[in-house]
């Protein structure tokens, strides 16, 4: 038995390298000034993915994101990897999406897809950093989760069962869980592989709908190799409810946006002595720095 | 840096050549693979993109892996047990990832398994990997060792070992022995042939073998029993899978850490002989050694480009007598010297590469049908370019890897001599390109031909007729008068029907030509890229116009008989 394996990843602001210009006056991301990358921790979950296409052939990774018509390139960089397909949840109605609004989405693209055994995706995010999605999927789909995941041991195919080692505090921990099964992966897990050059000449040309011009060049590859033709899919395509996607679908409001710039008010000169030592550790605990 | 391709845009401007559209129609054969292979280019423009792309994965890696685990490496350097090199573990994870990423047998056809693609865009991958780690730029640019298979070995021999190279093993060159360095005429190692498992035996040494514990090597042997020169000796291939050849030792080296240098004893290991017998040094070894000395002198240029990058960037930040040392004339000078060495290192070996590529791809085609007398009158005069071209971008980038490496510590002053600061390893590392594959003393002897039969200067006058930007004519004129003066140091030299004169003198004359011929190529690379090459034209020529006069002076005022003077 081969295993069908969903990857979850996002396009996300480069928030890694920040330089002065990363927010706008108003509080909100100047994305023009932060290049729109592959999650980390999604890169370190396509791995995995890839590995257990390795270790069982026949199986196949199918990448589902969410985002505008240019998240397609998250679709292309997963084909340039391994992966053997993808879908890009594109619409205006998604759009705005919290957490839940964003898991509700995916959950239900992901019954559009149907068969499926694991899903995987990055822990979190680089620009929310909330870790919600991955468990919300799961949640949605009644499927068990394994979160922090660092390493896929093993998949029992005839027991239905996959053995995973996370990531806990101070060490890790071996797990074993039921298929089909969601899976959340931590950043210490094995770095993705990089692009291959054959991959990538095959795969250069892979559009969705929204990015290819009018006069695309090579137009005829298109309808010859129909892997060349990123899927798009709306709302309606996967019979989603629209109250349930996008702001419409997000409890959470915005307040306020804060720019918080971290420095140094005052400074204070101690010595080595015991008294001062002391005296600071005092002070830390008691404004809870520590402890 | 973050990219070694993209953040390198001279790169870009040698890839993008006029000569590569002819290029790439040969090597593509009008770009028949598009209907059988998914990853074969559509047209010249499609096959240019692929290219542009794949050097940018290139790039990406040797940032992020490759140049990440040069120290690392260097420290570590391979270990030897048990007969078997052990790589340091950064050289483990660098392999592996440029197997994953589909970066080996990229010049070979893509029915075994390779990209393909042309020895240029190959070199420049070869450059950029050595800029980072010059010893792992040895063990993943020795796959180029498959090209001759390719060119001499039988369809047989293909479909076994070349789709096994496409998927990531290594090879090596086994033809140095203790008693055969330079004059590999002597070579010793003995092979037989055993009638009763009807393959050939390989029973004897081999010394300063690079990667030797390769999975496939190409090994000289003397097949032919009581001969003692060239004409005795063959080539074979010996698969590790087959056993026999044990790694004894690893040398402790200089530089290039990551690079085994190992010495093999071969005890009746079982080989196969690769094209015919005896042919061994003098067509296939003379094959292996032109490719190999290109690769020496892309791995060169990838230094001098490390040499640059570390010399500009310490000569930015550091700050002496209240301002950044950059700004101090004799700083600058060091600086502007290296980037005009660089830039015209790399304007040659990459004239070179095309030459190659067009002769090479002419080659090929003449496997499969008869080619027409123009493609014979191409195939020639590329293949005769090609040939004088080598020696002069292998001797001249070798020499310059140094130089650039001595004066980048130079520019760090006292800090270049601690061993914190990546100049010492970029230091060390480029002392073994002037000698490793033919020493430049070697390079003169096959570049003293061209110099005497007149094939430089007839190149030179050729590219005194390329036309240049109304900026470049007055380097253009000195250039012309450059070359006058290196005709008439040939002239005086053969005028003078003394042998010993000539090889005297022989290393200068090589340089005067190769000079003026990187000369004329940063011309006319600055008439169509002024904003990148302008300043080093202007510089080299400055540098270049000097040494002419050197040699000139040196050549013009030399008698024979002050010889005597210099003979121990």
């Amino acid at each position: 038995m081969s295993l069908r394996i969903i990857v979850l990843a996002k396009q996300v602001p480069d928030t890694r390298n920040v330089g002065k210009d990363a927010m706008k006056e108003d509080g909100t991301i100047n994305r023009a000034a932060l290049p729109a990358i592959f999650n980390p921790e999604d890169l370190n979950a396509l791995e995995q993915a890839l590995r257990l296409k390795d270790t069982h052939p026949g199986s196949t990774v199918t990448l589902l994101t969410m985002g505008p018509g240019r998240a397609a390139e998250i679709i292309r960089e997963g084909l340039y990897r391994g992966a053997d397909g993808g879908y890009l949840l594109t619409d205006r109605a998604f759009a705005g999406a919290d957490t839940l609004a964003t898991s509700y989405a995916l959950a239900t693209a992901v019954r559009k897809i149907g068969a499926y055994d694991v899903i995987i995706g990055g822990r979190q995010a680089i620009d929310g950093d909330t870790a919600q999605v991955g468990p919300q999927v799961a949640e949605k789909l009644g499927l068990a989760q394994i979160t922090y995941a660092e390493e896929i041991l093993n998949v029992d195919e005839a027991q239905k069962k996959i053995t995973v080692k996370r990531h806990i505090d101070g060490g890790v921990e071996t797990v074993e869980g039921p298929l089909p099964i969601v899976i959340t992966v931590n950043g210490s897990a094995a770095p993705c592989r990089p692009r291959n050059a054959k991959l990538v000449q095959k795969y250069k040309r892979a559009l969705g709908q929204q990015e290819r011009p009018a006069e695309v060049p090579y137009a005829e590859l298109y309808e010859k190799r129909p892997y060349l033709n990123i899927q798009e899919w709306s709302v309606k395509d996967v019979d989603g409810d629209t109250a349930q996607c996008g702001l419409s679908g997000s409890p959470t409001k915005v307040k306020a946006i804060q720019n918080i710039v971290f420095q140094a008010k005052e400074s204070k000169t101690l010595t080595g002595s015991d008294a001062d030592v002391e005296n600071l550790i005092v002070e830390l605990l008691a404004n809870h720095t520590i402890g | 840096m973050s990219n070694y391709y993209t953040d390198v845009p001279e790169l870009k401007y040698h890839l993008n050549n006029p000569m590569m559209e002819r290029i790439c129609e040969l090597k593509e054969r009008g770009y028949r693979d598009k209907e059988e292979f998914d990853y074969a280019p559509q047209d010249y423009p499609d096959a240019m993109d692929s290219y542009d792309k794949v050097l940018e994965i290139t790039g990406e890696i040797t940032a992020d892996v490759i140049a990440a685990n040069a120290e690392g490496v260097d420290e570590e350097g391979p270990h030897c047990a048990n007969g078997r090199v052990e790589y340091a573990s950064g050289t483990k994870e660098n392999l592996d990832t440029m197997v994953k990423a589909g970066l080996n047998g990229m010049t070979m056809p893509r029915r075994f398994g390779g990209l393909n693609f042309p020895i240029t865009p190959y070199t420049m991958c070869a450059e950029i990997v050595a800029a980072a780690d010059a010893g792992f730029g040895n063990i993943w640019s020795l796959q180029d060792c498959i090209e001759t298979l390719y060119e001499f070995g039988n369809e047989d021999q293909h479909s076994r070992f070349i789709p096994r190279i496409c998927a990531g093993e290594t090879m090596s060159m086994d033809l140095t022995e203790p008693d055969a360095g330079s004059d590999l005429q002597s070579v010793m190692l003995k092979a037989t042939y055993d009638e009763e498992n009807n393959c050939w035996r390989l029973n004897g040494v081999k010394r300063f073998i690079t990667n030797g514990d390769a999975d496939l090597h190409l090994v000289l042997a003397r097949s032919e029993e009581g001969t003692h020169d060239g004409r005795g000796l063959s080539m074979f291939i010996y698969d590790k899978r087959d056993g026999g050849v044990n790694v004894r030792r690893i040398e402790n080296k200089l530089g290039i850490h990551g690079s085994p240098t190992c010495e093999l004893v071969y005890k009746n290991a079982k080989a196969e002989l690769c094209g015919e017998r005896k042919l061994g040094l003098i067509k296939y070894v003379m094959a292996l050694m032109n490719g190999a000395r290109l690769g020496i002198a892309a791995q060169s240029v990838g230094l001098s480009q490390a040499a640059y990058n570390e010399a500009l960037a310490y000569a930015k930040e550091r700050k002496q007598f209240g301002k950044a040392i950059i700004e101090f004339p004799a700083v600058y000078d060091m600086l502007a010297s290296i980037k005009a060495k660089l830039d015209a290192g790399r304007a040659l070996l990459y004239q070179t590469a095309r030459y190659v590529d067009i002769y090479k791809a002419l080659d090929d085609i003449a496997r499969e049908r008869k080619l027409t007398p123009e493609e014979r009158k191409e195939q020639k005069m590329y293949a005769k370019l090609a040939d004088s071209f080598t020696p002069l971008a292998k001797g001249m980038n070798s020499e310059y890897a140094n130089q650039n490496a001595y004066d980048c510590i130079q520019v760090h002053g006292g800090s270049g001599f601690m061993m914190e600061y990546a100049c010492q390893r970029i230091y060390r590392d480029a002392r073994i390109t002037s000698i490793y594959e033919g020493t430049t003393q070697l390079q003169t002897v096959a570049a003293i031909r061209y110099v005497t039969n007149g094939a430089y200067a007839s190149t030179l006058h050729e590219y005194e007729l390329i036309p240049c930007s109304p900026e470049m004519e007055g380097l253009m004129e000195r250039v012309k008068e450059m070359t006058r003066k290196f005709e008439a140091c040939t002239n005086a030299v053969k005028a003078a029907q003394n042998q010993e004169l000539q090889d005297f003198v022989a290393r200068r004359l090589m340089e005067m030509a190769a000079v003026n011929v990187m000369s004329h190529l940063l011309i006319q690379d600055a008439t169509r890229a002024p904003e990148l090459f302008a300043k080093s034209a202007h510089v080299y020529v400055n540098y270049a116009e000097a040494e002419v006069e050197k040699h000139f002076n040196f050549i013009r005022k030399f008698e024979a008989d002050e010889l005597a003077d210099y003979r121990k």
